[in-house]
């Protein structure tokens, strides 16, 4: 009976069991894993920051045991599960970024002021799309509105120029 | 086409010698291995040839990468292997994204002369994780094994923990597994003879390891 009540151990239940096949299958989950998080990771560089730390589970390299493989194996899941889901929402707002400029860009006067850059649409550069009175203070009071893009991001010389 | 040595090597490049890995460790990890190559070099400052490769070498690295790195198959193979280790890849980093980082955040690969500017080259270019000895200090061929009981390195004289994975040669503990201290033949101003050693994980083809063991040799080697 105290055999059936120790269920974290197979030695208590005198059962030979070979553990090696189980820790290789886990071996291979966490590469898997891994590869998923290094895309996920690379497709997330630039739009959102995304957590792809695990605490070490060893301070010095060692082999690890099944329970050790096993958590191993599940942070990175859940890691790749947040990953997914922090890329889905930014892909949502992106979306929805995307749509916003599509009206802006129909009708400057509704979107007075509005803001989009580049970033906010997923795409890289320093570019924006900036709702604006044409002719300043007279378009304002005209409702002359137009979308002005900027010229993206700022020459190398010119900062340097700055920076002088 | 150029010449060929024996199972197709470039004639005049040196054989790689094979290292041991324990039954206990290689049951565990089938694809790990490692293999070295001795060359004559004195430490010192990195002749000009090599410095102007590690310029070209830094002119074609990226930021872009150093992001994409982590998905090509080599410094993905490093990745696995050091999680599967305890590791975490990236507070230890693998040998190509460390210098990778360093390139991204010193502007370029930085020359730390003869051989480690051999080792960075030759790192960069394949993704393989290289290690240099002192030949004269090793005793023997280089093993890959878990640390028994009581041994200790001259950086940790109290011992290492019991089950450490490291490079050993027949006298005993050489470094930890990718450990960050020197180890007990680290590269002096004294050394005359250089092992160049590659250490092997699975998904790293043999082939990646005897490039780079050659591209490291060569650099060293370069007068």
């Amino acid at each position: 009976m105290a055999d059936l009540l120790e269920r974290d151990s197979f030695t208590e239940l005198h059962v030979g069991v070979d553990e090696s096949l189980a820790r290789a299958q886990l071996r291979r989950q966490i590469g898997r894993l891994e590869r998923e998080l290094a895309s996920l990771f690379a497709e997330a560089f630039g739009r959102v920051e995304l957590d792809h730390r695990l605490v070490a589970v060893a301070a010095e390299p060692r082999l690890l045991d099944l329970g050790e493989l096993e958590g191993l194996r599940d942070g990175l899941a859940a890691q790749v599960s947040d990953a997914r889901l922090t890329l889905f929402e930014r892909a949502r707002v992106e979306t929805d970024n995307r749509e916003l400029l599509r009206r802006m860009l129909e009708s400057p006067a509704e979107f007075r002021w509005v803001r989009v850059s580049r970033a906010d649409i997923g795409e890289p550069g320093c570019g924006a799309w900036h709702s604006r009175p044409r002719l300043g203070l007279i378009g304002m009071l005209m409702g002359w509105w137009r979308v002005k893009v900027s010229s993206g991001c700022p020459l190398a010389g010119r900062l340097a120029a700055v920076e002088r | 086409m150029g010449a060929a040595g024996d199972g197709g090597r470039p004639a005049g490049q040196p054989v790689p010698s094979e290292g041991t890995v324990s039954a206990a460790v290689a049951a565990e990890f089938p694809g790990l291995g490692i293999a070295w190559v001795e060359v004559g070099a004195r430490p010192g400052k990195s002749p000009d040839p090599v410095l102007r490769r590690l310029r070209a070498l830094s002119d074609r690295f990226y930021g872009a990468h150093a992001i994409q790195m982590r998905e090509r198959p080599i410094p993905w193979a490093y990745r696995v292997f050091f999680r599967q280790i305890g590791l975490d890849p990236d507070r230890t980093r693998t040998p190509v994204e460390q210098l990778a980082l360093d390139r991204l955040h010193d502007g370029e690969f930085r020359s730390l002369g003869r051989p480690a500017d051999a080792l960075t080259i030759a790192t960069v270019e394949t993704g393989v994780a290289l290690r240099a000895f002192d030949a004269d200090l090793l005793a023997g061929g280089l093993s890959l094994r878990d640390s028994a009981p009581g041994e200790a390195l001259p950086e940790r004289p109290a011992g290492l923990a019991q089950g450490t994975l490291i490079v050993a040669d027949e006298s005993g503990p050489v470094e930890v597994l990718f450990g960050p201290e020197p180890g007990r033949c680290a590269v002096g101003p004294q050394s005359r003879r250089i092992s160049i050693a590659a250490i092997r994980v699975g998904g790293v083809p043999q082939i990646a390891v005897e490039e780079a063991l050659w591209m490291a040799t060569a650099e060293v080697a370069e007068a």
